[in-house]
């Protein structure tokens, strides 16, 4: 399964996007959503170590996709861009949902980039 | 310039930045978050301890070694800006353990095409762009104008201190030239023509760790 890992200045928004999205996906879908937010001391910044270690639990072997929220969570996600890690500019929330609904369902880590892309498009009203 | 020479550099940047930490971090606090000076101080800190407790036996080993560092220990956007800059111009370096100023050029070009592409930024944007690409332009002009025999450059004064000199003039220009502009990369960029009149703290920041460069190489 393909594995998500959502990025952001904010340890406890990444942590509850994570947790929204699995959520969603409901109950024993099993979806590798990683949250990486904040500073190692728990302040707002971004952790290379911290992102480090998400994609390391997220990864299973079929790809990792990444969801920065904005600047440096961005400029960070992309040090990790590489064969079967692929950044997504997506909105935070909606392309973490779409993804790990995606994913969820056996999508491979193109699917799930799509579908993330695609979020982009949701209209609300 | 050997490995001793660039861990020299990185030594008088960190002390530079913390002699500047309160200065920067007022620049950010007038487009940014403000904690500019305090993260760029704990990331050299930390650099400087790094080449203390491993010292590395090569130029390139020394940046790859202080960009990995920067980019553990700096929680902003400078830490994978500044970090990937001192990697990508280490990579540029190779493994030689002396390299000559027309090396440092091509780093320097490197470092700077390196953060251009992870921030998609271009001279303009008012970022750290501004200070380091007329810098890496300065050095590699000085470089093709004062091509090196050691004994002519020495007795007329040049050699790496002389380029050096042009690129931290020419930073320093470009990080001043970042105050009328209007960001488009950034934090800052959200304030539109609120931004206009404000020094980019990137670029203050390029232009210290450039100048810290010429004031080695003077000694």
């Amino acid at each position: 399964m393909v594995g998500i890992v959502l990025i952001s200045h904010s340890g406890p928004l990444a942590a509850e996007v994570a947790a929204l999205a699995a959520g969603i996906c409901g109950v024993g879908a099993d979806v590798p959503l990683a949250a990486a937010g904040g500073t190692e001391d728990g302040g707002l910044g971004t952790s290379a170590e911290l992102i480090a270690a998400a994609v390391g639990s997220a990864d299973r072997g079929d790809g990792v996709l990444l969801i920065p929220d904005l600047g440096g969570s961005v400029l960070a996600a992309r040090l990790f861009e590489g064969p079967g890690v692929v950044v997504a500019d997506v909105p935070f929330v909606e392309g973490a949902v779409a993804a790990a609904v995606t994913a969820s369902a056996g999508g491979s880590l193109e699917a799930v980039l799509a579908a993330a892309e695609e979020s982009r498009n949701f209209r609300k009203l | 310039m050997d490995a001793d020479f660039f861990v020299a550099w990185i030594e008088e940047a960190a002390r530079s930045v913390r002699d500047r930490k309160d200065e920067l971090t007022r620049l950010d606090a007038a487009i940014g978050d403000a904690d500019h000076g305090s993260n760029l101080d704990r990331g050299f800190t930390e650099a400087v301890k790094a080449l203390g407790d491993r010292r590395p036996g090569t130029p390139g080993a020394v940046l790859a070694l202080v960009g990995n560092t920067l980019i553990r220990k700096v929680g902003g956007a400078s830490g994978p800006l500044y970090g990937t800059a001192f990697r990508e111009a280490g990579k540029a370096l190779g493994e030689a353990p002396e390299v000559s100023a027309g090396d440092l050029a091509g780093a320097l070009a490197a470092g700077v095409d390196a953060v251009r592409r992870l921030g998609s930024a271009a001279e303009g944007d008012k970022t750290m762009v501004d200070a380091l690409a007329p810098a890496a332009e300065a050095l590699a002009e000085a470089v093709r104008a004062a091509p090196e025999s050691p004994g002519a450059a020495v007795a007329e004064g040049r050699g790496p201190a002389g380029a050096l000199e042009a690129a931290a003039a020419a930073a320093l220009k470009g990080a001043q030239a970042t105050i009328p502009m209007q960001a488009r990369k950034g934090r800052a960029s959200y304030l539109g023509p609120r931004s206009v009149g404000h020094q980019d703290p990137g670029a203050a920041s390029a232009a210290l760790i450039v100048r810290a460069l010429c004031t080695v190489a003077a000694r």
